[in-house]
C-alpha cells in the first residue's frame, strides 16, 4: 500500500494498538521547558515515577529567562519566575536528564536549540510540552505538542498513548515574489484558509517552492502549523537537509545507511491525503496581520478589511478599510522559534545597515540561541542591529509572549517576528502585527508599517 | 489517583464566546508556581478582575453573577481552550471546582489534558450549546456519564446524549491513572524497545 511520510514515521514507532483506535507511540526524545516543564518532573517524581530513560529528555530554559545583556544565572524578566528556573534546574539534575541551563553555550529557545544541537534528526519522534513543537517537522521528525501529564506519561513509560491524525497535503509551487519568505506563506496561508484550514491534521508541506527554501525557512513554515490548527507538519528530508544535519549532529559521523535510510522518509508517489491544498507562491505578497489572530492578515499594501469584526478592530484601534502602511508605530521586536534563527537576522540586518530606528520606536532583537548569537556577532550582525538603534538581547522567548514584568505599554503598536497576536500576547492592551524579520526592521526604521522597497535610499552606506 | 466522575449534578455558567484560548484561562502572568495548584485565584484573571494584577472583581463576569458562584460546569463556544499547550488552564479549572465543560468543539490538547485531571470534556452540536446557553439562569445541569446522557433543569424533558471515547470514559469513570495502566503494558513496550534499538542504533547512542 502506498504510503505518506507521516504514515511512514508513524508505523516506525508504534507499538502496540490500544482501546478507541489509539496506539501507543515510541518517543525519541522528549524536550521540556521551566515553563511547562518543571511541573511536570515534579509532579512525576510526588507520583511516585521515574524517568524510564533519562538520556532520551533534554530541559532547556528558555521561556522565562531574562533577555537583558549580561542576565544573572538565574534572572527571570519577570517577578516570581527565577522559582521556575531554579527548581527545574533541580529536579532535571536530580531526574539525571541532560539539562541546557541559563549559562550553557547552547541554550536558546527549545525548538531552535534541538535542531542546532542534533536533539532532533530526519525520522525521529519528538515531543515538548508546548506548541510550536511542530517546528521540528522540517527536518522530517514527527514532532509535536502535548500536555505536561502526556510529558510526565513519556517520562516514565517511554511511550505515548496517541490516537493517528487526519492527513493533509499543502502543495505550494512556483517562484516567490521578491521580498517574500517562508513566514509570507504561512501567514498567506492561514489567511486564505482560516486559523481552524488545517482540521487538526498531520500535514506534509510539498512543492517546488518548500524544496527552495532554506532549512530554516523551512523551519519557520512548521512552526506556524499549529497557529493553522494542524496536529503537526512535517516535509520530506533532501540533501539540504542532510548536510544540515551533517554540520550540526553533535560531531557524530552519518553513515551511508543512515542517510539512505532518511532518503526512504518520503511520501510515496500514489499515497492518498484526507484534505489537498494547492498555493501558488507567485501569488504571495508580503503579509501583515491587522487583527488578534494569524488568520486576520493581509498584503502590505492592503487595507483593513472592509468586513473585519468590531472586537478586533477596537482592540488594535483600527477602522475597517484603513491603509495598513503609514500607521505610526511604537515597537519592534525580532526573535522567537519562528523567525529567531540566523537567516532571519540576517534579512532583517541588509534592511538595517546605514539606517536607524527614530527615538518613538523602542526595537528589540533577541536571537533564538546563544549559537545564533555568535555566529551572528561573528558576522558582525550585532553591530548593524545596535547601530540601528535596537537592543540586542540574551536568547530565550523573550518579547513573544507576556508573563508579567517589563513590556511594550497598553495600546502600542507593535510589529513583530512573532507567531501570535492574540490579545495580549506581548503585554495587557499591547497591539500586535506579525510579519516577517525584513518587515518589522524596515518598520522600525520608518517608524511606520511599511515594506522594505518603501524606505528612502540610504544616506550613507557602511563600509 | 483522581476522583471518579459518575454522575454530577451543577450550575452551568454559560461563556458563550468561541477561540477561548488558555492564556484567557489562565494569563501566564497568573502562573507564578512551579506547581499545578495555586491556580484558581488566577482562573480568567484578564475577564474576571477589573485590572491586570487586580482581584477586584468585574460584576459583569459570568462567574462574578451571584446565581453562578457555586458553578462546576461551564459552557463555552467553538475551539474552546485553544493556543498554549499548558495544562494549567484545565488545573485551574479543576481547582476552581468544575467538573464538566461543554462546548461546541475543544482545542486538542486541551481536550485530552481535561480527562487526564478528571475534567469530563462534552462537545456538543452548536445547536444544543446555544439552547442550553439560552435558557433563563440559573442553569442545573444533570450530567450521567454511564449512560452517556445530561438533561437541564430548564428544559427537563428532553434528555440530550453525547459522545465519549470508551478509554476517555473509563479513565474518568474510574479515575484512573494512565500511566499505571500503560505500564500493564510494560513487557510488550520494552520488547519494541530492543527490536528498536538493533533496528534503529543512532536513536538509542546519541545523548
Ligand atoms: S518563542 Fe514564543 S512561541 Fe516560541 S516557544 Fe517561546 S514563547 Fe512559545
Amino acid at each position: 500500500m502506498a504510503l505518506t511520510l507521516f504514515d511512514k514515521l508513524w508505523r516506525e514507532h508504534r507499538v502496540c494498538g490500544v482501546e478507541d483506535g489509539a496506539d501507543l507511540l515510541a518517543i525519541d526524545r522528549l524536550l521540556l521547558h521551566e515553563r511547562t516543564g518543571g511541573v511536570a518532573l515534579k509532579s512525576l517524581k510526588e507520583n511516585g515515577y521515574r524517568v524510564r530513560d533519562p538520556s532520551r529528555v533534554y530541559a532547556i530554559m528558555d521561556h522565562i529567562v531574562s533577555f537583558r545583556a549580561g542576565r544573572s544565572r538565574n534572572e527571570a524578566r519577570s517577578p516570581g519566575g527565577e522559582a521556575f528556573i531554579t527548581e527545574t534546574r533541580a529536579m532535571a539534575s536530580e531526574a539525571g536528564i541532560h539539562l541546557i541551563d541559563t549559562d550553557h553555550a547552547g541554550q536558546g529557545i527549545v525548538h531552535v536549540v534541538a535542531p542546532e544541537h542534533g536533539i532532533v534528526l530526519p525520522g525521529f519522534s519528538l515531543v515538548c510540552p508546548d506548541s510550536h513543537t511542530c517546528t521540528l517537522g522540517a527536518l522530517g521528525a514527527l514532532a509535536w505538542g502535548i500536555g505536561s501529564s502526556e510529558a510526565e506519561h513519556v517520562m516514565a513509560t517511554g511511550v505515548l498513548r496517541a490516537t493517528k491524525p487526519k492527513q493533509m497535503q499543502v502543495t505550494i509551487d512556483g517562484t516567490l515574489p521578491p521580498g517574500c519568505t517562508a513566514k509570507d506563506i504561512a501567514l498567506f496561508l492561514i489567511a486564505g484558509h482560516s486559523a481552524a484550514g488545517g482540521k487538526r491534521c498531520a500535514i506534509e508541506f510539498t512543492g517546488s517552492t518548500v524544496d527552495a527554501l532554506t532549512v530554516e525557512g523551512r523551519m519557520t513554515l512548521c512552526n506556524m502549523a499549529v497557529e493553522f490548527a494542524a496536529h503537526s507538519a512535517v516535509i520530506a528530508p533532501d540533501d539540504k537537509v542532510l548536510d544540515y544535519v551533517a554540520a550540526h549532529a553533535a560531531g557524530e559521523t552519518l553513515s551511508d545507511e543512515l542517510t539512505d535510510y532518511w532518503r526512504t522518509l518520503r511520501t510515496d508517489p500514489d499515497a492518498r491525503f484526507d484534505f489537498q491544498i494547492r498555493i501558488d507562491a507567485a501569488k504571495i505578497a508580503p503579509q501583515i496581520s491587522w487583527g488578534t489572530s494569524p488568520e486576520d492578515s493581509v498584503a502590505l499594501d492592503q487595507p483593513v478589511p472592509d468586513a473585519a469584526p468590531s472586537r478586533a478592530l477596537d482592540y488594535m484601534g483600527l477602522q475597517p478599510d484603513q491603509p495598513l502602511r503609514g500607521l505610526r508605530i511604537d515597537g519592534a521586536f525580532i526573535g522567537s522559534c519562528t523567525n529567531g534563527r540566523l537567516s532571519d537576522l540576517q534579512h532583517a540586518a541588509e534592511i538595517l545597515r546605514g539606517r536607524t530606528v527614530p527615538a518613538h520606536v523602542r526595537a528589540v532583537c533577541v536571537p533564538g540561541s546563544k549559537s545564533v548569537r555568535r555566529a551572528a556577532e561573528a558576522l558582525g550582525i550585532d553591530k548593524i542591529f545596535r547601530q540601528a538603534g535596537f537592543e540586542w538581547g540574551e536568547p530565550g522567548c523573550a518579547m513573544c509572549f507576556y508573563a508579567g514584568g517589563e513590556t511594550f505599554p497598553p495600546k502600542s503598536r507593535v510589529v513583530s517576528s512573532t507567531n501570535r497576536n492574540f490579545e495580549g500576547r506581548q503585554g495587557p492592551g499591547v497591539r500586535t502585527h506579525i510579519t516577517s524579520p525584513a518587515v518589522v526592521a524596515a518598520c522600525a526604521v520608518a517608524g511606520e508599517i511599511c515594506a522594505p522597497i518603501d524606505l528612502p535610499a540610504r544616506q550613507r552606506v557602511d563600509a | 489517583m483522581l476522583k471518579p466522575l459518575l454522575r454530577h449534578t451543577g450550575i452551568a455558567a454559560i461563556l458563550m464566546r468561541d477561540n477561548v484560548d488558555t492564556d484567557q484561562i489562565i494569563p501566564s502572568r497568573e502562573m507564578k508556581r512551579v506547581s499545578r495548584d495555586g491556580l484558581a485565584d488566577g482562573l480568567f484573571a484578564g475577564w474576571r478582575y477589573t485590572a491586570p494584577g487586580s482581584r477586584v472583581p468585574n460584576p459583569d463576569f459570568v462567574l462574578n453573577r451571584p446565581e453562578n458562584h457555586a458553578a462546576s460546569i461551564l459552557v463555552g463556544g467553538e475551539n474552546f481552550g485553544c493556543g498554549s499547550s499548558r495544562e494549567h488552564a484545565v488545573w485551574a479549572l479543576k481547582e476552581y471546582g468544575f467538573r464538566v465543560v461543554i462546548a461546541k468543539s475543544f482545542g486538542e490538547i486541551f481536550h485530552g489534558n481535561c480527562i487526564r485531571n478528571g475534567i469530563l470534556p462534552i462537545a456538543l452540536p452548536a445547536k444544543q450549546v446555544e439552547r442550553l446557553a439560552m435558557a433563563p439562569a440559573p442553569v442545573k445541569l444533570q450530567v450521567d456519564l454511564e449512560q452517556q446522557t445530561l438533561i437541564s433543569s430548564q428544559d427537563p424533558d428532553r434528555l440530550i446524549s453525547f459522545e465519549i471515547g470508551a478509554f476517555a470514559k473509563r479513565l474518568l469513570i474510574d479515575g484512573l491513572d494512565p500511566i499505571a495502566l500503560t505500564m500493564t503494558q510494560q513487557d510488550q513496550i520494552e520488547a519494541f524497545f530492543s527490536d528498536d534499538a538493533a533496528r534503529r542504533p543512532w536513536v538509542y547512542s546519541a545523548g
